[in-house]
């Protein structure tokens, strides 16, 4: 299963990946239509910045989700085809212990509200919108094992490069 | 390829390059693919060195800069400072005319005269100069001193403002935007701009406007008028279009970009008897002179010379493999240019001081040496021309004849001397208003598409149009511009122009004769004692790019009329601002701007506005 990766060193900020993940949730999926909506979309990623470097941050849909685990309502759930990490809003009545267990900080509030909004990894997309905007490849959409193929032949190439 | 340009010549290029390996706009288009979203809002600022700084457009982020700007300021101030970019590259252009104007009546241009005698009497007297006895070259002596003083700060404001409606010139004092140097406007927009000037958006659109003004009633306006002085001033005028007109066995140059001096003197250079007898040398049968964007309007306005395509041709006039030199000057010319004519024989020729391109061959050109140096440019198209490689030429066989040349005097010449035929064919409805459509090409919108969706549509309703610049072009291309045309024009429209000899589309010339647009409006105003605001008239720009055309727009909307924007303008990021832009603006000037991407519904704004117009001058719908 893909995932979104991320390559920190490739981060520049620019919060590209933050507008198209606004973008990609909000009702009329273009830009110009989304800044003029009632209830403005809300992003799922975040893009941190520490020092002079910068770090995407978006939920990494746990295995041990703490989110799931301290859902009252069955709201936060895991789909079982996919391994996504979902929220159902019908069901979410806001309590806000999903936001608490998250140790990302990857889950926020919809504005006005108190229910939450999380990444869906687009699942109407073939790539996730925060990827498909990102002009430097710091996310990228790729299985672990290819994430961590990469980064062996970086080191192998790193030790073997006169 | 169909969904990148509706011109057939284009699509073919577009296959022979993507076979051959050519990359061009359209591909580097889909690299940055997805654009930037706080760009495409106008809601980043780099203007000084706390930032960058961007605004959160969902409220889920920063809502100010460091400094405190809010998005409208924002907004605003970038939308200042590509006005200021617009301004200056025409009045650049207005200044070099000036001073070729200058340099010629002195005696030490080469290769120049005054061709207009009467004109340059008519515009003399405009500004008070005597001209009783004295000989064209002391009068066009003071006439271009006159001129550069309208640059600076010596007059409080500019002569041509003179020829606008009393109404519209009480507008804009009232507004407190009366442009009073050309150069001056400019450098106000710069300094407003600067970090903790001019926070206030209304305050900033009004110097945008004002600094616009500068350029449609002063900068481009010289350009105009000093380049008809110089080069003569159009008449209807028959050529051909599109790139069909390069030759298989000739010498092909294409001059591109915007200033006729230089193209003037090329077309001169390539009827050198010498110069023929080298290139009939080299196997060639003669040498073929092509124009492309402005500088192929302003030569197919005053000789009728060919014209190879608008903007987004220009590389694929390179990939037809013909071009033995692509000579160019400023604005609108890629950069892309030299890389592409590296695949094939093409020389890149710059000209300018003012525009280096890397890996163009630079020759310099300058008003003192002009013939000799055209040349010599022309020679070296002349001796390229043995290096074509044959199996990379294809020549697409469209091209299409186009009539063009259409000065304010030469319509006025069409109607038999005076505006009466058409003000009696606007208030009997023959004729339902009248419509300018110009501007560029935008990857963003299939090439030529808006141009003639809108043109066509626009005709069909009655409505006159005018053109110039890359909307021109394209409409030469479609045969529109040619009075058989008249058959796609509405019953009313089609009569008149049959009656005329004229077609329904009306090439006014290149991107600066959008001056004289302005001129036309005024003096139909001044005809029914109204303001250009009350006229039946709008303005659309379906496929502009440039920061030329923002310029355009704000003296277009400054001077009174509607105008509909094709291609997102980068402002909706301030949502005040673009209140004020497409809502508050009539209750100051009178217009405002619309924006919207389909052409279809662009003409149905067009109409309903002039229809608004027409019933509020109590003329029949």
């Amino acid at each position: 299963m893909k995932e979104v990766q991320i390559d920190v060193g490739k981060c520049l900020g620019c919060k590209s990946c933050e507008m198209a993940c606004a973008v990609s949730h909000s009702l009329s999926q273009e830009l110009f239509g989304a800044i003029f909506e009632d209830t403005p979309p809300r992003k799922r990623i975040y893009v941190q910045g520490v020092g002079a470097a910068a770090v995407p941050v978006n939920c990494r849909h746990c295995e041990e989700a703490g989110c799931v685990g301290v859902c009252p309502t069955g709201a936060m759930y895991r789909d079982e085809r996919t391994g996504a990490v979902l929220h159902n809003r019908d069901r979410c009545i806001g309590c806000g212990f999903c936001e608490l267990a998250c140790p990302f900080g990857a889950i926020t509030r919809l504005p006005g509200s108190k229910v939450v909004a999380k990444c869906d990894r687009c699942p109407d997309r073939e790539v996730p919108a925060c990827v498909d905007a990102c002009p430097t490849g710091a996310l990228l959409f790729i299985t672990p094992e290819e994430a961590q193929r990469r980064k062996r032949l970086q080191l192998a190439r790193q030790m073997c490069l006169p | 390829m169909g969904e990148r340009s509706v011109d057939q010549a284009s699509i073919k290029m577009l296959k022979k390059a993507a076979q051959e390996g050519i990359e061009t706009a359209w591909e580097r288009y889909e690299k940055q693919q997805p654009q930037c979203g706080f760009g495409l809002l106008g809601i980043c600022c780099r203007n000084c060195n706390m930032g960058p700084c961007r605004i959160d457009p969902f409220g889920d982020g920063p809502e100010e800069g460091i400094c405190g700007a809010t998005a409208d300021t924002i907004a605003a101030r970038n939308l200042l400072r590509m006005i200021a970019a617009g301004a200056a590259a025409h009045s650049d252009h207005g200044r070099d005319i000036v001073t070729t104007l200058w340099e010629t009546a002195a005696g030490e241009a080469q290769g120049y005269q005054i061709k207009d005698e009467g004109k340059l009497r008519s515009l003399a007297a405009e500004f008070g100069i005597p001209v009783e006895g004295r000989s064209k070259e002391e009068i066009a002596r003071d006439l271009a001193r006159e001129a550069m003083e309208e640059f600076g700060m010596v007059k409080g404001a500019l002569k041509f403002l003179e020829r606008a409606p009393q109404k519209r010139r009480e507008v804009w004092q009232k507004a407190g935007i009366v442009p009073r140097g050309i150069d001056r406007e400019i450098v106000e927009c710069m300094h407003r701009t600067h970090m903790g000037v001019d926070n206030d958006y209304v305050n900033l659109v009004l110097h945008g406007v004002r600094t616009g003004l500068s350029d449609g009633w002063g900068g481009s306006m010289f350009a105009t008028e000093f380049s008809d002085i110089l080069f003569g001033t159009p008449e209807p005028v028959r050529g051909r279009s599109n790139l069909g007109v390069l030759k298989e066995d000739q010498v092909n140059i294409i001059v591109h970009g915007h200033e006729p001096t230089l193209s003037e003197m090329i077309v001169l250079a390539a009827r050198d008897e010498e110069l023929l007898a080298a290139a009939r040398e080299k196997g060639a049968a003669g040498i073929n002179i092509c124009g492309m964007c402005c500088t192929g309007n302003e030569i197919l306005m005053r000789h009728g010379v060919p014209v190879a395509g608008n903007f987004l041709q220009q590389e694929l006039a390179v990939v037809t493999g013909a071009v033995d030199a692509m000579v160019v000057d400023v604005q609108c010319v890629m950069p892309a240019l030299t890389g592409v004519a590296g695949c094939y024989h093409t020389k890149i020729i710059s000209t300018s001081p003012k525009a280096r391109f890397e890996g163009a061959e630079h020759i310099p050109f300058d008003e003192h040496h002009a013939l000799d140096t055209a040349r010599k440019i022309v020679q070296i198209a002349v001796d390229n021309y043995p290096r074509r490689k044959k199996e990379f030429v294809r020549i697409p066989e469209e091209e299409m004849e186009y009539m063009a040349g259409f000065s304010v005097e030469a319509v006025l010449k069409a109607l038999g001397g005076s505006l009466n035929p058409l003000l009696d064919a606007i208030k009997a409805g023959q004729i339902k208003g009248i419509a300018a459509v110009v501007g560029c090409n935008n990857p963003k919108i299939p090439h030529d598409r808006g141009h003639l969706l809108l043109t066509e549509k626009l005709i069909k309703s009655d409505v006159l149009v005018v053109q110039t610049g890359c909307a021109a072009i394209a409409c030469a291309k479609a045969g529109l511009l040619l009075p058989e045309a008249a058959a796609q024009a509405g019953p009313g429209l089609g009569a008149v122009c049959r009656a005329l000899g004229i077609p329904p589309v009306l090439h006014m010339g290149s991107c600066v004769d959008i001056s004289r647009i302005l001129v036309t409006a005024a003096a139909i105003a001044n005809a029914l004692g109204v303001d250009i605001s009350d006229l039946p008239v709008a303005g659309a720009a379906p496929e502009w790019m440039s920061e030329k055309a923002v310029s355009i727009g704000a003296y277009v909307v400054g001077s009174g009329v509607f105008t509909v924007l094709g291609s997102i303008p980068p402002v909706l990021g301030g949502k005040k601002l673009t209140e004020l832009l497409t809502e508050g603006a009539r209750s100051v000037l009178g217009a405002s701007f619309a924006v919207e991407t389909d052409p279809e519904k662009a003409v149905d704004l067009i109409l309903e506005h002039i229809a608004a117009r027409r019933k509020a001058l109590g003329l029949e719908g």
